[in-house]
């Protein structure tokens, strides 16, 4: 296929979303139409994803194709093109997005087949792919940054799907919000390399970054730490991940696709697209390889406590978004890339089978007329009798992220993990991510298993009544699971490394993306024994994390959420993710909201502005002129008087 | 398309009574709706208002984008012994101010059908009137003349706010008229005296805008107090804060309509005033650092806390009035920003803002017209009655906050792209406004339109009907447009804002932080 005919990859979910909201308001029951025009225009971008995929791979497209559409904001100097480009990264970015994409469309058919709002569910999933894809294709940071605020909006929108419920709508804006924060670094970041290297084209800033920036300097260190407050956002890293746990409010395959494989990867992707930014500013990659393990082991301690099935899906997403920073901060983009495409498939493995869990739990509840929680896993147990399939694929995905060999998560996190170490040699600060790394595969192990045993062994605590409502999903929704499964057992074939008889494929297929950063960067030699000693720890930690998780929650004593106790000690602190949403609410938003209440706008606005000074000088006037009009008597011989007094001080000047 | 109706206006001579005619059918329209019965008033106005707007829609084709100058122009001698001349023309940046006072009309009239019960005649006549005034503003080359349409304003909007206003409205309407007013009396005074201090200089007493600005070098000497009085009186109209507080209060006694018309137009008088004349005039002074200081400090302040007020509103109208505060103070940081970036991303903004916050205003008042409240905890849980209301408020909401793909974004990123080499602290301290206007408009969007029903009164809430659509279609269609596809709009802005760069260069500190300075340090 013509590279050319990129722009269908994007053409054809902007018509789904088009129809499907053009149904949204006309024929919102429509479900045939809807469940076409959403799943069909997804495959249809798949299959000219994978074209486009074929035709970089045949003709060695080495140098970016730029795609040109139209002039969209030309200004003098500054000009920028809605241009797409495609190059290997793009290509492998568009078959995740795409491939992905559509097995979690088509399991939204199952998913939100009773649904009221199936067809504006459906557009905005659309709209959606739409905006992702411009992100990863655009050629230019501002065509970047039109999907990076649109993925936002979508995800917005989706997060508050069910808006009736305030908690709903409030973690949609929360989420739009602390992304906004970020948006803001990106944003800033821009401006700062226009007026440095007078371009925001990712080819040109790849030429023109090595001549005019200085490696380590001022200048590039401030455009990185810009850049990486914005992936802070979009990508839930330490300080502004608060928002993605919330998200959790939203569908479940809307957190599968956007809160889990696509979007949320966006930090990642965009470190890796400015690469040579990044690899020219060494103080900014320690920066953010040390955010990475800090928010990889951080967010693992929560996600041991949590008894919310997608909560704790939810923290393992940001954990595992650590990891990937810890790949690109390290420079390893390679590792952190194939460790976003891993993780897509196992963590959109992990959340669809939280789906049909749920789905299945909420079915029973319903049928029984049950209030309990649907999502707690307090309320399962034993369900692997009831839905085996699922529980099957579960144990793949856990095996793939707890980095058991072969599972794809084992090579991806190794890759990082060992670059990590490796690095250390020269800065020492590298050896303690990697030891945060490590620690936090091993408590990943543990809450996956934690998560396994209280779903699917053990004991049923979901109550007699729903028990015998409890069953497997219709084959529109395993058949994606099964995908998944196959692509989470077997993705790390992608990069299998030398030392295990590999020749690191992607590595080879991203090779030209990486080039300008590749002089900013040594690659240290690794002994082979080292390299196997590094393999065998993390493995370990996977294993170890994995049998004590699972005999630990095994021989607990569970009850339903509704007789639980609560937790208490430092159970409680992490049953409260560390209370970091109440120290923000407290610091941050409270102050704000009251500070422009009461002080900017009742004291300063009303009081002050308004009240003293332009009502004031209205009053004062006014008072100037009663006073003037109490001159005016009506008595003449008051006027005779100053007559008098006037004419005598006037002959007195005259004279005088 | 620009083959095929350009030669059909040349061979009208389109370009020849363009100006005048959009200039007086409002004013013979008012006129018309006196004389004729009351009855016939809203349908007349409404003619009258497609009329001229289908009449300024040949200004899109017959504009010349590559002209940076003035187009249109014609020149009658008026008071010759004063200098005074009716003296009109447009340029790249008062085209699209009379593009959207032209264009709102029609939507104006369709929108509010309803909303005016009393004494209709009177509104009619007066919208019409203020629509001339406000035509007059922006194409009046001569300062008398310029000062005449300014002024003349006021009246209707007095008028219109004082007896078609909601329950304060007399306090609005007086605050605006005596705030506004003696801003503009300063100004009055700074006119006559520059055109006595260039006719002593040159021989030639004259109002004429090319003569003043020929020969502005002899106004050097008084330009501290002659820029501080046009700038007041401009700042009162932006507004600038701390000027702002007239607004909220016209903006939430104004009928639908006033309050368009104010948002949309009345606030780009004073953005358009510094651009057209406070500035040219007198450059070196005006863009000197000091005063500059002084107004990127302003404009930033304004930006940020006119967000935060916003926030706390429990008013939507007051909501959406402070951030007009917020989003002209943009518009300021442009034009202190002085590179063609900045300023075509000013009047960039001035359009977007005219287009979404007018929207903004028009779906209050479907509101108000349903529920007679603008109190936003009286609502909740609108979009399941009125999904259609809801989609144009949240699409309207997100192109005022400046999502990219809409049309808020352009203007704001170019303004703050274009400053950032002169100010990159006030423009970095700037930015953090995006945080802030997601906040007031999405919180205001989730306690209006989502979470529970809780109000039984809302419950019955009907959507919008056909001739509501009718107006959205066209405000959203064009956020949409010019956010995709922003390049007419720019097009036909470059030329003009190239020129005003040149006219105010010559003053200008250069830029430290030019690519090209730095590219050649580099190469050293």
């Amino acid at each position: 296929m013509p590279v050319h005919l990129v722009w269908l990859t994007v053409a054809f979910p902007l018509l789904g979303f088009l129809v499907n909201g053009a149904l949204a308001f006309a024929r919102p029951n429509a479900r045939r139409a809807v469940s076409v025009a959403g799943v069909g225009s997804l495959v249809a971008s798949f299959v000219v994803s994978l074209g486009i995929f074929l035709t970089v791979r045949s003709a060695h497209i080495v140098e970016p194709e730029i795609v040109k559409l139209w002039a969209w904001l030309p200004v003098d100097r500054f000009h920028i093109d809605i241009a797409f480009q495609v190059d290997p990264l793009a290509a492998v970015m568009l078959l995740v997005v795409t491939g992905v994409g559509s097995l979690i469309h088509l399991f939204s058919v199952g998913y939100m087949q009773e649904d009221a709002g199936y067809a504006r569910y459906f557009a905005y999933l659309n709209l959606f792919i739409v905006f992702m894809l411009v992100l990863v294709l655009g050629s230019s940071l501002p065509v970047l940054f039109i999907g990076w605020e649109g993925v936002g909006l979508c995800s917005y929108l989706l997060i508050g799907f069910w808006f009736s419920d305030t908690a709903n709508a409030s973690a949609g804006k929360k989420a739009f919000l602390m992304n906004r924060i970020g948006d803001f670094g990106v944003l800033i970041a821009m401006f700062q390399l226009w007026t440095t290297l007078g371009t925001l084209e990712f080819v040109g800033i790849a030429r023109e970054a090595p001549r005019l920036l200085q490696p380590g300097g001022t200048a590039v260190t401030l455009i990185t730490l810009f850049l990486f407050l914005g992936c802070t956002g979009k990508s839930a890293q330490i300080p502004l991940y608060t928002w993605l746990p919330d998200a959790m409010a939203g569908p479940t395959p809307v957190s599968a696709l956007i809160h889990a494989a696509t979007m949320v990867t966006a930090g990642v992707y965009l470190v890796a697209r400015t690469n040579v930014l990044f690899a020219m500013a060494p103080a900014t990659s320690t920066l953010i390889a040390g955010v990475g393990a800090l928010t990889a082991l951080f967010a693992a301690s929560i996600g041991l406590r949590q008894y919310d099935i997608k909560k704790v899906l939810a923290y393992s997403t940001v954990s595992q978004l650590g990891y990937m920073f810890v790949g690109v901060g390290t420079g390893v983009f390679v590792s952190g890339l194939f460790h976003l495409v891993t993780h897509a498939f196992f963590k959109a493995l992990l959340f669809l089978g939280a789906g049909s869990v749920i789905h299945a739990m909420h079915h029973a509840y319903h049928a029984s007329h049950s209030h309990d929680d649907a999502q707690d896993m307090r309320n399962m147990g034993g369900l692997r009798s009831y839905l085996p399939k699922t529980w099957v694929l579960m144990w793949i995905a856990t095996l793939a992220i707890a980095g058991v060999p072969p599972f794809s998560g084992f090579f991806s996190k190794d890759e990082i993990l060992t670059a990590a170490f490796v690095r250390g040699a020269d800065n020492p600060w590298y050896y303690l991510f990697y030891a945060m790394g490590l620690a936090a595969a091993f408590a990943t192990a543990f809450y996956m298993a934690r998560l396994m045993v209280m779903t699917f062994h053990g004991e049923n605590r979901s109550g007699a009544a729903a028990r015998e409502h409890l069953h497997e999903p219709g084959a529109i929704m395993t058949g994606p699971l099964i995908v998944l499964g196959v692509l989470s057992a077997l993705g790390g074939i992608l990069n299998v490394p030398a030392a295990l008889g590999g020749h690191h494929a992607l590595a080879g297929w991203l090779r030209p993306v990486f080039a300008p950063s590749a002089g900013y960067l040594q690659v240290e030699e690794l002994r082979g024994s080292t390299e196997y000693l590094l393999i065998a720890a993390a493995v370990l930690a996977g294993v170890a994390g994995l049998v004590l998780g699972y005999r630990a929650t095994l021989n607990s004593r569970l009850l339903p959420a509704r007789e639980a106790l609560p937790d208490t000690g430092f159970a409680r602190v992490l049953a409260n993710k560390y209370y970091v949403d109440e120290a923000y609410d407290r610091v941050i938003v409270r102050p704000v909201v009251g500070f422009s209440r009461s002080v900017l706008w009742r004291f300063f606005d009303q009081g002050l502005v308004d009240g003293l000074l332009v009502n004031g000088s209205a009053r004062l006037f006014r008072g100037v002129g009663w006073l003037g009009s109490q001159l005016q008597t009506g008595q003449v011989g008051f006027y005779v008087l100053f007559f008098a007094v006037g004419a005598v001080w006037i002959l007195h000047v005259l004279l005088g | 398309m620009e083959q095929f109706f350009s030669p059909i206006l040349a061979a009208i001579g389109y370009n020849r009574w363009i100006l005048h005619v959009l200039l007086i059918l409002p004013l013979v329209g008012a006129i018309g709706i006196l004389v004729a019965p009351g009855s016939w008033a809203r349908w007349f106005t409404l003619v009258v208002a497609g009329l001229e707007f289908f009449l300024a829609l040949g200004l899109w084709f017959a504009f010349d984008p590559s002209n940076g100058g003035i187009q249109f122009e014609s020149q009658v001698d008026w008071i010759r012994g004063w200098g005074v001349s009716y003296h009109i023309g447009i340029d790249g940046i008062s085209l699209f101010m009379v593009l959207l006072a032209t264009g709102m009309m029609p939507l104006l009239v369709w929108g509010s059908w309803h909303s005016i019960q009393v004494r209709r005649r009177g509104y009619y006549a007066l919208l019409l009137a203020l629509k001339s005034a406000m035509i007059g503003v922006f194409i009046s080359l001569d300062l008398f003349l310029f000062y005449c349409f300014w002024e003349l304003l006021l009246i209707p909007m007095y008028f219109l706010i004082g007896v078609w206003g909601s329950s304060n409205r007399l306090y609005a309407a007086t605050k605006f008229v005596l705030y506004t007013f003696s801003g503009s009396l300063l100004m009055l005074v700074a006119i006559v005296a520059m055109v006595w201090t260039v006719g002593r200089a040159t021989g030639t007493y004259s109002f004429s805008y090319d003569h003043l600005l020929a020969n502005r070098d002899a106004l050097a000497g008084q330009a501290p107090w002659l820029f501080t009085a046009f700038a007041l009186a401009f700042a009162v109209k932006v507004p600038i804060f701390p000027f702002h507080t007239w607004l909220p209060d016209a903006h939430v006694e104004a009928p639908t309509a006033g309050s368009v018309d104010l948002a949309v137009i009345l606030l780009k008088m004073g953005t358009y005033g510094f651009l057209r004349f406070a500035i040219p005039l007198f450059p070196a002074f005006a863009l000197s650092p000091a005063v500059s200081a002084v107004f990127v400090v302003l404009a930033v302040t304004g930006i940020l806390y006119a967000a935060l007020v916003s926030m706390v509103q429990p008013d939507l109208k007051k909501l959406v009035a402070y951030s007009s505060v917020s989003h002209l103070g943009f518009v300021m940081l442009g034009i202190w920003g002085s590179t063609v970036q900045s300023v075509q991303g000013a009047i960039m903004v001035m359009i977007a803002h005219g287009v979404s916050t007018g929207c903004l205003f028009f779906l209050i008042g479907m509101l108000y017209d349903r529920r007679h409240t603008r109190l936003i905890a009286d609502y909740g849980g609108i979009a399941r009655v009125a999904p259609i209301l809801t989609t144009a408020f949240v699409i309207t909401a997100f192109a005022s906050i400046g999502l990219p793909g809409l049309n808020g974004f352009i203007g704001e990123f170019l303004v703050l792209l274009g400053s950032y080499a002169r100010f990159p602290v006030a423009v970095g301290i700037a930015t953090i406004v995006i945080v802030f206007a997601a906040a007031y408009l999405l919180w205001a969007v989730q306690r209006v339109f989502f979470s529970p029903l809780v109000h039984e009164a809302n419950r019955t809430l009907r959507d919008v009907d056909l001739r509501e659509l009718a107006v959205l279609v066209p405000l959203v269609g064009s956020m949409i447009w010019m956010g995709v596809y922003p390049n007419p709009f720019l097009r036909r802005t470059e030329a003009a804002s190239r020129r005003y760069i040149e006219m105010v260069s010559p003053h200008l500190p250069p830029l430290a932080h030019e690519a090209g300075v730095i590219r050649q340090e580099a190469a050293r």
